[in-house]
């Protein structure tokens, strides 16, 4: 099976340059406000493209997670388990 | 604030078991917060002295079951474990910020019985081998600031605690009691909640092992050292067992703050404050889901029992819509004021909570540009899930429950035809409360 790679955005850092996509526009598309939208894995297909995205983006909000790595998960899934304000 | 209200066993009906009372002893007889000889005398001394046995009470807590008040409902034990055994040092932070703007509970406690929450945040402190509390509050509240720095110097002149009590007073924001926006301004930052991982239990203040818990949390934990898990389990669901403070406001006789045991009926809390016939409810707070009242009142007031409906209790806050009030309106009025209470730091919720704000505001004056119902189908779902925090993603379910709550009047209100309570709305005030702005710009 070939190993597809999770694209994180960090939405602090990002001021809406809208370069990703153009760069990948396969996996990431704008909002109305010009902001990226994550449409899914990146393919080892699509890999050298998001590689090139990641490192064009000027706020550096842009990162590409190395394969299979587990100890890196998402941070939606840690806020899912810690709804509301605090416990 | 409204006025506490106490209600006796049988205001719940014969055979309810909706009213307990052990956070809020002896309120009736006080109109102001209880000294130490009155706490003493409510619920006896601190229990178990000497660090060995309060370092067991990670496990106690674990074992009464206790779940938090903040909203999350996360089991306490398991998240002061986390703690305890984390790298180094630890540190305590109560969080007594209470920005939800319907919720008055945390206020109410703080007021009437200061000495249970810092009983529970220094017996905290010593089960998770911490030696500082921290203590947030609302820099606008200086009232309650003085209360609790009057309450801290008389246990020092007691000298009772082993551990630093210290009271921060944060900027009034509703993302700045968020756990990691408490963290980042312990740090010396902005009161902004915080994207990434790692989470306060691993890394908080001072990089240290940080356990975030609500007040009325803390509060539990100094009643279930004192009379044990079994007492606490004695009382509410068996899911998320003890009592929990509930905040009901709006088109109700008696609104206030009642102490409940957990499980209890939505309706039987209605009923308990006096529900004058609101055919519609908003519960759980600003981030919370508006419902027909007969589709909740049967469900118990638990995240998992009100799950079925797609809502939470959130920190126990229920407002009832008065009767011809419209819900659009009211709805629109809250999403406006979320939409200014973001942090700014991403996209999707400083442009975005502003365009469908914009939407719900031309939708609930009935002057639409447009289709604003349309507009939103398309918005809403572009804007969850793409925060930092979770703010983004509270107002939007809240936007969504109105326009299913009320998709009748939707309709009616994209067409033109605004209902009479959306007129009304200007000559009365039973709206949810929108609190007046303040320093919006001030984050430190």
């Amino acid at each position: 099976m070939a190993m597809t790679q999770k694209l994180r955005l960090d939405p602090t850092a990002c001021t809406g340059h809208g370069l990703c996509a153009d760069l990948l526009a396969e996996r990431i598309e704008l909002d109305e406000w010009g902001f990226p939208i994550i449409l899914g894995d990146v393919p080892p297909g699509l890999a050298a493209h998001a590689r090139r995205a990641v490192r064009t983006c000027p706020a550096l909000a842009l990162e590409l997670l190395p394969p299979e790595d587990d100890s890196r998960h998402d941070p939606r899934e840690e806020r899912a388990r810690h709804r509301g304000h605090d416990s | 604030m409204s006025q506490l209200r106490d209600y006796a066993e049988e205001a719940a009906g014969p055979g309810q078991r909706t009213a307990s009372r052990r956070l809020t002893v002896g309120w009736q007889h006080a109109g102001r917060p209880a000294d130490l000889r009155e706490h003493y005398e409510r619920y006896g001394p601190l229990p178990g002295a000497g660090r060995r046995g309060r370092r067991g009470l990670v496990d106690v807590v674990a074992a009464a079951g206790l779940t938090g008040r903040g909203g999350a409902g996360f089991p306490t034990g398991t998240k002061m474990r986390a703690v305890a055994s984390g790298r180094g040092p630890a540190v305590v932070v109560a969080n007594g910020m209470e920005s939800e703007p319907a919720s008055e509970k945390d206020q109410a406690l703080l007021a009437r019985a200061p000495h249970l929450v810092l009983d529970g945040a220094v017996l905290a402190a010593q089960a998770v081998g911490a030696d500082t509390v921290h203590l947030c509050l609302e820099r606008t509240r200086d009232w309650q600031v003085d209360e609790v720095l009057r309450a801290i110097e008389e246990r020092d002149q007691a000298r009772l605690d082993p551990i630093r009590l210290l009271v921060h007073e944060l900027p009034r924001h509703y993302v700045s009691s968020e756990e990691t926006a408490l963290i980042r301004w312990l740090n010396g930052g902005e009161a902004k909640p915080m994207a990434t991982p790692p989470r306060p239990f691993e890394r908080g203040v001072q990089r240290r092992p940080t356990l975030v818990d609500n007040v009325e949390t803390l509060a539990n934990v100094a009643l279930i050292a004192r009379f044990g898990p079994d007492w606490f389990r004695a009382a509410g669901h068996p899911d998320c067992p003890g009592t929990m403070l509930v905040t009901v406001t709006g088109a109700v006789a008696d609104p206030g703050v009642y102490e409940i045991e957990t499980g209890s009926r939505v309706g039987d809390v209605l009923a308990m404050s006096g529900d004058r016939d609101s055919g519609s409810v908003l519960i759980g707070g600003y981030f919370g889901t508006w419902h027909a009242t007969a589709d909740l009142e049967r469900l118990p007031m638990t995240t998992a029992g009100l799950r079925p409906a797609g809502a939470s209790p959130g920190a126990g806050v229920i407002y009832a819509l008065p009767a011809g009030s419209c819900g659009i309106t009211e709805a629109a009025r809250i999403l406006g004021y979320l939409a200014r209470q973001g942090a700014e730091q991403c996209g999707p919720c400083m442009f975005g909570l502003p365009a469908i704000a914009e939407d719900f505001a031309q939708l609930a004056k009935g002057r639409p540009e447009g289709d604003p119902l349309q507009r939103l189908a398309r918005r809403m779902p572009v804007i969850t899930g793409r925060g930092a925090c979770r703010h983004p993603d509270g107002a939007v379910r809240m936007a969504a429950s109105a326009l299913t709550a009320f998709a009748g009047d939707a309709r009616e209100h994209a067409a033109g035809r605004p209902c009479l309570g959306a007129h009304r709305r200007r000559h009365h005030s039973g709206g949810p409360p929108i609190p007046r702005p303040w320093a919006e710009d001030e984050w430190r």
